[in-house]
């Protein structure tokens, strides 16, 4: 655990809290089966709006707490341990665009409605199945946006697009020349394909503000991926206390007591990682970019490891959509390939690192 | 120990500074900086210069060698926070501590100053704290290494003293040492319960140790006899059948410095890094990378897992600070440290291809045939003070609260 002031950990804490007994993995399986339009949890997200966690991120006077990414993490990580389905992760990674790049005016636009959870926004960056922000097809002209996003995520809600051009992003709110067409992916998130035909755009920061935001909502998901990591690991730990075959708990059995203590090891290593890669970004330290790859790869090969492993140590229980692990697996692999896989991030770091 | 952090007034803290700064440039020459004899912790004063010796002196003398432990023992009996600030002027004149790597500091010490008697602390600790004396480990035997308490060497009980015979391997600095602690059985009706830790003079008669030549050519360890050696009873730490409750509290201050406290991981980082030397004997491609693609991507895996370890060192040290208590974390620390440092051996002599095999003479880089020999020691860091199984059983057991097998 991170070290955090008394007020992050009280947030923490309250995050925990609400999360077992609001927001328990039940309440995701009510809103996969419901399958509401906009793919999210509508009162889950009311709730976290009303408790100020849509404002984390926005300064204080525009209606926030300004209290920055370790204290956004440590809720996010609440909410990833039981799947709790809401925009904040990508209302997030948009508002940090906006406070890094926006003018006073567009700040003093967006950010006082993004605080109370009335403007649901989100990154709209991808134009093909993988993470590439290098390759921009989106174009701008006269004041108008026109590309294709894919998977965009809470793409099916947002009312506030950050829109990746070849030069830059750009701020697209409204429906004019916005066309969204759901994509039903396993992990029953909202990921949609946004079209933009001549939509109204502003200018939004420079042009080096792509790969800040990009790295901010990587960090983010590196947030939500350990909770699901910590909760997938403990539920499969206590299953092999309490399953009995051979006439003894699974949990005596050397072989499955190691291949825990390799997941536990793993764990610690992602924990640092991730809680590593936040500090970076509130210390505005010049190692952000090394230190967000070096957490979405750690990230990435960990939960990879632990939602695997959780399936297979519950066996046949652990194939059926009545137990929650197919969950934490679905939902493991979206993050693990949002915004860069563990080999991309592994390659960036690389490059940074001189190899 | 916490509340002396939270106490000390920020002032009196200065003030220790001061006193710290003054204390240091009277007795830490600048020319002894980088000059760290570390060896002569575990093969003795032999080769000390005049200048290490008296700088050992000093150090010793004003109990700044342990800088926590109690003053009435000869340590420094400094609070946390005062050790914070001594550590710090220390490094800041790159001033190291002689006595730092001795078994007597970083584990025996430590758990006399818990276990033992009024008696036998007054007598083995001040000559811990200024490097007098020399202390072996006697655990592991031939029989009994994972499952150590099987042990066999046998203290006989004849009133006043103990008769012991037996033999003990593994003993790091046998050669070198003045004393030994030792787990022994008193009691054959029983395994843990039967075992106790006695302090053993290593000249006395019916002792003999014998270095044991390990695949990379260095001898550290001995195997050691005993015949027939009398132990008096006053030499006993704690009660007949406490040994392994004691031994077992040792070998956790050994996990804890083997697991690499920060100098490890610092040394892992230090030397030509790996990029450098891939390059060299590997070569780039036309955009600057290492040219083979595949052993790039195995030495940045490496580095990551490298990052990530220091992370969680920091992580750990950070959280022990603000008193969240020892964190889970720890467990893992031995486990992870040698995979990286046995991964990072690997990787050096893969690199270099067959100049990093030299064993010894002509024709290879001093670093290689250094490295050569460290690859081979290194492979013990995973089987020695518990090997990475006995750990993974550790954290399965202690940590996860998994079930004993068998």
């Amino acid at each position: 655990m991170a070290v955090l002031t008394e007020e992050q950990t009280m947030l923490r804490d309250m995050a925990r809290e609400w999360a077992d007994n609001e927001s328990p993995v039940t309440a995701f399986r009510k809103m996969r089966d419901a399958a509401p339009a906009a793919l999210f949890d509508a009162a889950a997200w009311q709730a976290q709006a009303e408790m100020g966690w849509a404002g984390i991120l926005v300064p204080e006077a525009h209606g926030g707490v300004e209290m920055g990414f370790v204290t956004l993490g440590a809720v996010i990580e609440q909410l990833g341990r039981t799947l709790t389905a809401t925009p904040l992760a990508a209302t997030a990674a948009a508002t940090s665009a906006i406070v890094l790049g926006g003018s006073d005016a567009q700040k003093a636009e967006w950010l006082p409605k993004i605080a109370t959870g009335e403007v649901i926004a989100t990154l709209a960056i991808d134009e093909g199945p993988r993470f590439d922000p290098a390759k921009m097809g989106t174009v701008t002209s006269g004041g108008k946006i026109s590309g294709t996003k894919e998977f965009v995520a809470e793409g099916d809600s947002a009312q506030l697009f950050i829109v990746a051009a070849a030069d830059g992003l750009y701020l697209v709110s409204g429906d004019e020349g916005v066309t969204r067409s759901t994509r039903h992916m396993a992990d029953s998130r909202s990921h949609a394909q946004v079209i933009f035909e001549g939509a109204p755009a502003e200018k939004l920061g420079d042009a080096d503000l792509l790969g800040k935001v990009t790295d901010r909502a990587t960090a983010a998901a590196c947030a939500e991926m350990l909770g699901m990591a910590e909760a997938a690991f403990a539920q499969t730990n206590d299953y092999l206390k309490t399953r009995v075959q051979f006439g003894q708990p699974l949990a005596s059995f050397q072989a499955l007591q190691h291949r825990m203590a390799k997941m536990f090891t793993e764990l610690e290593l992602m924990r640092s990682a991730v809680e590593g890669a936040l500090e970076a970004i509130d210390g505005g330290r010049p190692d952000v970019p090394a230190s967000v790859s070096l957490a979405k790869a750690v990230a990435g090969d960990t939960l990879r490891l632990v939602s695997s492993e959780m399936v297979q140590l519950h066996g046949g229980i652990g194939m059926t959509d009545e137990h929650d692990a197919g969950f934490y697996l679905k939902r493991a692999r979206v993050l693990e390939t949002q915004w860069g896989n563990a080999a991309w991030h592994r390659e960036r770091f690389a490059r940074l690192a001189g190899y | 120990m916490a509340t002396a952090e939270i106490d000390a007034p920020v002032n009196a803290l200065d003030a220790f500074r001061a006193q710290a700064r003054e204390w240091l440039a009277e007795h830490f020459k600048p020319e002894l900086k980088g000059k760290d004899n570390s060896m002569s912790a575990v093969e003795g004063p032999n080769n000390d210069t005049p200048e290490q010796a008296a700088w050992k002196k000093a150090i010793g003398d004003k109990g700044w060698s342990v800088p926590t432990w109690p003053a009435e023992y000869g340590g420094g009996g400094l609070g946390k926070a005062e050790a914070r600030v001594l550590q710090e002027e220390m490094a800041r004149v790159g001033a190291w501590n002689p006595m730092g790597g001795s078994m007597g500091v970083m584990m025996f010490g430590p758990t006399l100053l818990e276990y033992g008697s009024e008696e036998q602390k007054r007598e083995h600790i001040p000559p811990i704290v200024r490097g007098e004396i020399r202390w072996c480990q006697g655990y592991s035997e031939p029989g009994a290494g994972s499952d150590l308490a099987s042990l066999q060497m046998f203290a006989e009980d004849h009133g006043d003293h103990y008769v012991v015979n037996g033999q003990k391997t593994w003993t790091s600095g046998g050669q070198w040492a003045d004393k030994c602690f030792a787990l022994v059985r008193t009691d054959k009706s029983k395994k843990h319960e039967g075992i106790t830790f006695l302090l053993i003079d290593m000249d006395s008669p019916g002792v003999e140790t014998k270095p044991i030549q390990l695949i990379s050519g260095s001898s550290p360890f001995c195997e050691t006899f005993f015949t027939d050696v009398k132990v008096p009873k006053a030499n006993r730490v704690g009660a007949e059948g406490q040994g392994w409750t004691i031994g077992k509290r040792l070998l956790q201050h050994e996990r804890n410095s083997l697991g690499g406290g920060g100098s490890s991981a610092a040394r892992l980082f230090a030397g030509t890094p790996l990029s450098v030397l891939a390059k060299k004997y590997v070569g780039e491609d036309s955009e600057g990378r290492i040219a083979d693609a595949e052993l790039r991507t195995r030495i940045v895996k490496h580095e990551m897992d490298l990052r990530a370890f220091a992370l969680t060192l920091r992580r750990v040290q950070n959280e022990a600070k603000s008193n969240q208590g020892p964190s889970a974390a720890t467990s893992i620390m031995k486990n992870v440290g040698a995979r990286i440092m046995q991964e990072r051996s690997e990787l050096l002599i893969e690199i270099r291809g067959m100049a990093g095999l030299g064993w010894e003479g002509e024709g290879f880089d001093e670093d290689a045939l250094k490295d050569t020999r460290h690859w081979l020691f290194g492979k013990a860091v995973s089987i020695y003070g518990g090997s990475t199984e006995i750990q993974n059983n550790v954290i399965a057991k202690r940590i996860l609260g998994m079930l004993d097998h068998q």
